[in-house]
């Protein structure tokens, strides 16, 4: 592997870093569309899609070409440019934030010392995205949706962020790297145990900035038929799509990074040095399985009670675990 | 097996420019596929298709008006709280050095801002209505 090496280098290192996080971005994307179908149907005693190659698992190849050959509507009234650019802005969170996150020893695109920030800066893009769908659309469901979407997000935004700090304390850094470092040694040490509140702060909070049941009232398609998305149509829907099933991709990746000790083996014999990243696969795949559960599994919130468990209940109570942590770092 | 993701010194600045240049080029990626989209997939405009989808009545009230204002109210509790957090995350950086002192500073910031949140609480602008 010796002539690889080149591959370390400047420019070729950018562009290989460059395809590895799009290859990524979009493979999730595919993947978890399959992957939602095929858990949809089992969790319904069904078989989900199962005719196009084995198992159906060429499903989302035979989804991409139909969609390509689409028509692409826009609605006569929208205003076209914000219309059409609420796709790339949903796209750049999802992409931008794998480059902070390391997915093995040594292995990360660019080691931002402020990553964690980083990270709740440009996830923030994506609430941008919604609006500028639902508004750029100029339909009255759209804007609904949008209304409710970025209302939804930014409320969740406070306690994601709150729950942070526990960790960044314990860490006293921001960057993942050091993050993922401080768990090593088994899976005794990772902050899921000493930051129980807030992991599952963080995961609810993760559910609902992806948009997903039981917080999934910007779309709500029984409501407010695909609310921000309804004027959308062949690839420009496929992309907000893409998006969104990247977007909840990244959040189980975030959250393996942050809560579930990153790389990290659980048990110190089974350290594959740089094959690592298998368990960064495997942690991350078990958090997105969860989330499809739990799509399948509850009922939608509704806009109050989603209001009040995000500012009654997750906010006093990251705020209340901040002064615990603080106070529990100052005794030991 | 790491090939290219190997972490380098890269200098202060640069690893900005890196995440600048590097989220232009996924910019410049969706919008390469949504003219890709345009050139393949057929274009039969119609009247009819260029309407505002209301499930199959026609629109009669422009969405583009003014709309509730506890949006807004939620919006500026958002940006308080958002503020909040960027003060406290330097604190928590360094919170492992400050000791007691830290610890008091933190306790006197959070309950100033509690105080707010149950004020809010309490006055109902936290009711969803």
């Amino acid at each position: 592997m010796e002539f690889l090496n080149f591959l370390n280098q400047e420019p070729w290192r950018f562009i290989l870093s460059f395809g590895v996080v799009l290859f990524l971005t979009l493979n999730l994307a595919a993947i978890l569309v399959m992957g939602e179908r095929k858990v949809a149907g089992y969790i319904q005693l069904r078989y989900g899609p199962n005719r196009v190659g084995p198992r159906g698992l060429l499903q989302p190849l035979a989804d991409i070409i139909k969609l390509f050959t689409k028509e692409n509507i826009s609605p006569g009234k929208a205003d076209l440019w914000i219309f059409l650019g609420a796709p790339i802005a949903m796209f750049i969170p999802v992409a931008a934030v794998w480059l902070v996150i390391p997915f093995a020893p040594g292995a990360v695109v660019a080691d931002l010392n402020v990553a964690i920030l980083f990270f709740v800066a440009v996830t923030s893009v994506g609430a941008l995205g919604v609006i500028m769908a639902g508004y750029g659309s100029r339909s009255n469901f759209s804007l609904l949706g949008a209304l409710r979407g970025a209302a939804q997000m930014i409320s969740y935004e406070v306690p994601l962020i709150l729950s942070l700090l526990g960790v960044v304390m314990l860490t006293g850094s921001l960057s993942l790297v050091d993050v993922v470092n401080a768990q090593g040694g088994g899976f005794w040490n990772w902050y899921f145990i000493v930051q129980f509140p807030m992991f599952i702060v963080f995961y609810i909070s993760s559910l609902a900035e992806t948009k997903r049941v039981p917080f999934d009232l910007p779309e709500g398609e029984s409501e407010i038929v695909g609310g921000y998305m309804i004027e959308y149509s062949g690839m420009t829907w496929a992309l907000i799509q893409a998006a969104e099933f990247a977007g909840m991709g990244l959040m189980a990746g975030i959250t393996t990074t942050l809560f579930l000790g990153g790389w990290q083996p659980p048990l110190p014999f089974l350290d594959f040095g740089q094959f690592n990243w298998i368990w960064f696969g495997i942690k991350t795949a078990l958090i997105m399985f969860t989330f499809q559960w739990i799509r399948w599994s509850l009922p939608r919130l509704r806009m109050d009670q989603l209001m009040d468990l995000g500012w009654k209940v997750l906010v006093p109570l990251t705020l209340v675990w901040l002064v615990i942590t603080a106070g529990a770092m100052l005794v030991f | 097996m790491t090939l290219g993701l190997l972490q380098q010194e890269l200098g202060y600045s640069a690893v900005y420019l890196y995440v600048g240049i590097f989220m232009l080029l996924i910019v410049g990626f969706v919008a390469t596929v949504l003219v890709l989209a345009r050139l393949i997939a057929p274009s039969r405009s119609s009247k009819t298709k260029a309407q505002t989808y209301e499930t199959g009545e026609s629109t009669v009230t422009d969405p583009w008006r003014p709309f509730p204002v506890r949006y807004y109210v939620f919006a500026l509790t958002f940006l308080i709280f958002d503020v909040e957090a960027l003060f406290l995350f330097p604190w928590a950086v360094i919170y492992s050095d400050l000791g007691v002192y830290g610890f008091v500073q933190m306790l006197i910031f959070v309950t100033i801002l509690s105080l707010g949140l149950v004020y809010e609480w309490k006055k109902g602008a936290l009711k969803w209505v």
